[in-house]
């Protein structure tokens, strides 16, 4: 039986990307962010995930408006990424594990979460850069599951609704067969907003709070609508659904390894988090 | 017409909120930038912009918008922030450019805000 070594939460912004490309990690703007990381590599480096699914949002390089899922999951062989129109490096790709996927489509629709499944499916930044930063060296990674979930156009599923599907993904690992180690990863946040003319909001004592809460006490993050989230965390802020997703998944009682906070990175509040869900 | 933004605009101050209505007003110029993903469409529309919004069916207004890349023009005409993010990027603009236009301040103030929100 697998089991589910714990959970990684993490901003995705595309300048992370940029600024590994250039190597310029230690540059004062951004080695405050970039410090916030040794410690999530040294506990992956402790538990050696054998696989891991990774919730996140695509921005417009895989889905378009003509046909948008709102929850979809990726049973390829391998992910590739590409080209997002403003100047990312093309990284990857990224081994799969369509058995393991099949298995999470399988279980999650009779468990009533009627996935999307996907056997191609572009990777933009909010996978590549979680994937770089966790794992600096490509042939560490191990094999992944994609689970992408609708931010781009409302409505988009409720803060509940993305818990209780991480639930089921969590009842869907628990009942694969073998003896594997998963880690479960979700990407976006924290508070942000791009557009409109509030753009540039941020809010820090929100960030903190979920922060706090998604650790302890993840279903009082459950009762905001998305329309709290946009106000509380800005338009793009509501990625704090796929961090529902992923500590949905994990048990209720789990112990807090590591948490940063860096604001700004670009235009976000850049937060990560780690909970082991077997030390507690 | 705009009743849906008219509403999220009053719930939240200077937000839109991108939904069916927005999503069917924009759904040509978002295909347009949909397109920005690849290298040779975005030499397209630079050798030729109104030919390239004409292929894509773009309204008078959508089309005003992008001739004067007025980023708040394009989100009331529907467009998507993510799909216009690529329509910014031909030019070089990053979110702090674009943020800084939408807020009518300099991009140094508009990062000077930024870092201010750190506390």
């Amino acid at each position: 039986m697998a089991r589910i070594l714990g959970g990684i939460y993490t901003s995705h912004i595309p300048a992370i990307g940029a600024a590994i490309a250039k190597g310029r990690q230690g540059e004062p703007y951004w080695k405050p962010f970039f410090d916030g990381y040794p410690p999530v590599r040294e506990w992956l480096d402790a538990v050696r995930p054998d696989a891991a699914v990774i919730v996140y949002n695509d921005h417009g390089l895989n889905f378009f408006l003509d046909k948008m899922p709102t929850f979809a999951i990726g049973a390829a062989p391998e992910y590739r990424n590409a080209d997002e129109g403003w100047g990312l490096p093309t990284l990857g790709p990224y081994a799969g594990c369509p058995e393991l996927s099949w298995h999470l489509a399988e279980s999650l629709v009779a468990d009533e979460f009627d996935m999307t499944t996907c056997q191609e499916m572009l990777v933009d930044h909010a996978f590549t850069v979680p994937m770089s930063l966790l794992w600096p060296e490509p042939e560490r990674r191990p094999p992944v599951v994609p689970i992408s979930v609708n931010t781009v156009q409302h409505p988009l599923p409720t803060p509940a609704r993305c818990f209780a599907l991480g639930r089921a993904v969590g009842r869907g690992i628990a009942s694969w067969p073998e003896d594997i180690g998963v880690v479960v990863i979700a990407t976006g946040g924290l508070s942000h907003q791009l557009d409109g003319r509030r753009a540039g909001f941020i809010n820090r004592e929100f960030d903190l709070l979920c922060l706090d809460r998604i650790a302890t006490e993840p279903e009082a993050l459950t009762r905001y609508t998305i329309r709290d989230l946009v106000r509380l965390a800005g338009s793009q802020g509501v990625e704090l659904i796929m961090w529902l997703v992923a500590r949905g998944a994990l048990g209720g009682h789990v112990s807090k390894v590591h948490s940063h906070y860096h604001v700004p990175v670009s235009n976000t509040a850049a937060g990560v988090l780690v909970l082991d869900n077997e030390a507690a | 017409m705009n009743a849906a933004l008219a509403n999220a605009e009053q719930e939240i101050p200077g937000t839109f909120i991108f939904d069916g209505a927005l999503a069917m007003r924009g759904y040509a110029l978002n295909k347009m930038c949909y397109s920005f993903n690849e290298a040779r469409n975005r030499a397209a529309f630079l050798a030729d912009e109104d030919a390239y919004c004409e292929l894509y069916g773009l309204d008078a207004r959508q089309r005003d918008a992008i001739r004067r890349r007025d980023v708040l023009a394009l989100l009331e005409a529907g467009g998507n922030i993510y799909y216009l993010a690529k329509f910014a990027g031909i030019f070089g603009l990053d979110v702090q450019d674009i943020g800084a236009q939408q807020t009518g301040v300099t991009v140094e103030a508009f990062r000077a805000k930024l870092a201010a929100a750190g506390g």
